[in-house]
């Protein structure tokens, strides 16, 4: 039972909202930025941040917390050799749990209060909403910057006679 | 184009070139 949690439909499960996590992410930073860039040219934005940006940030935020805790249930009693590197079998998913926990703060700390700002969902003035845009862009550039590392060290985690052999 | 090559295009750079930073550490320097 535990082997079937462990390889079969828990790590589906983590690797399922990982995709839909990291996919929204890469639909942030890949056409929404540079879509409402354009937009901002013509004023035809309204529509992506009234009825698609809230939607996205929705399933964005809480498929991150699920990624995160389904990772921590599938470490179970080895949580603390990946974050502590206390085991060498640990190594290449410590890394790739650290730079899933980084972008979890990013997420929850960085993107998401000023993304509120920005999308009028919390009062701001003009100013605050120029600085949490700043903030929240280069809190998600950084996330699809760190997802490159994260997924290979996801990955080689899985495979570490071949990378790490 | 520009867009891309400003700004994703770098990003991208460097995730790889950290990825193969931490890859040559877990490798060799934690062994």
């Amino acid at each position: 039972m535990m082997d079937f949690i462990q390889l079969g439909i828990g790590r589906w499960l983590h690797i399922a909202a990982g995709v839909m996590w990291i996919g929204l992410l890469y639909y942030f930073n890949f056409v929404q930025v540079p879509a409402l860039a354009a937009a901002g040219k013509d004023n035809t934005g309204a529509g992506i941040t009234k009825h698609v940006a809230p939607r996205a940030l929705f399933w964005f935020r809480w498929a991150a917390v699920a990624t995160w805790l389904l990772g921590a249930l599938l470490l179970g009693k080895n949580f603390f050799n990946a974050f502590l590197f206390l085991n060498h079998a640990f190594y290449a998913i410590g890394v790739g749990a650290w730079l899933g926990t980084i972008m979890l703060f990013n997420v929850w700390v960085l993107i998401w209060p000023n993304q509120q700002k920005i999308l009028g969902m919390v009062q701001a003035t003009d100013e605050e909403k120029a600085k949490a845009r700043r903030v929240a862009f280069l809190a998600s550039r950084t996330n699809t910057l760190l997802s490159i590392p994260m997924l290979f060290f996801m990955a080689a985690a899985g495979h570490q006679g071949i990378f790490f052999g | 184009m520009k867009y891309f090559l400003d700004s994703l295009g770098w990003t991208v750079f460097w995730g790889v070139v950290l990825t193969l930073i931490l890859y040559n550490v877990v490798k060799y320097a934690f062994q």
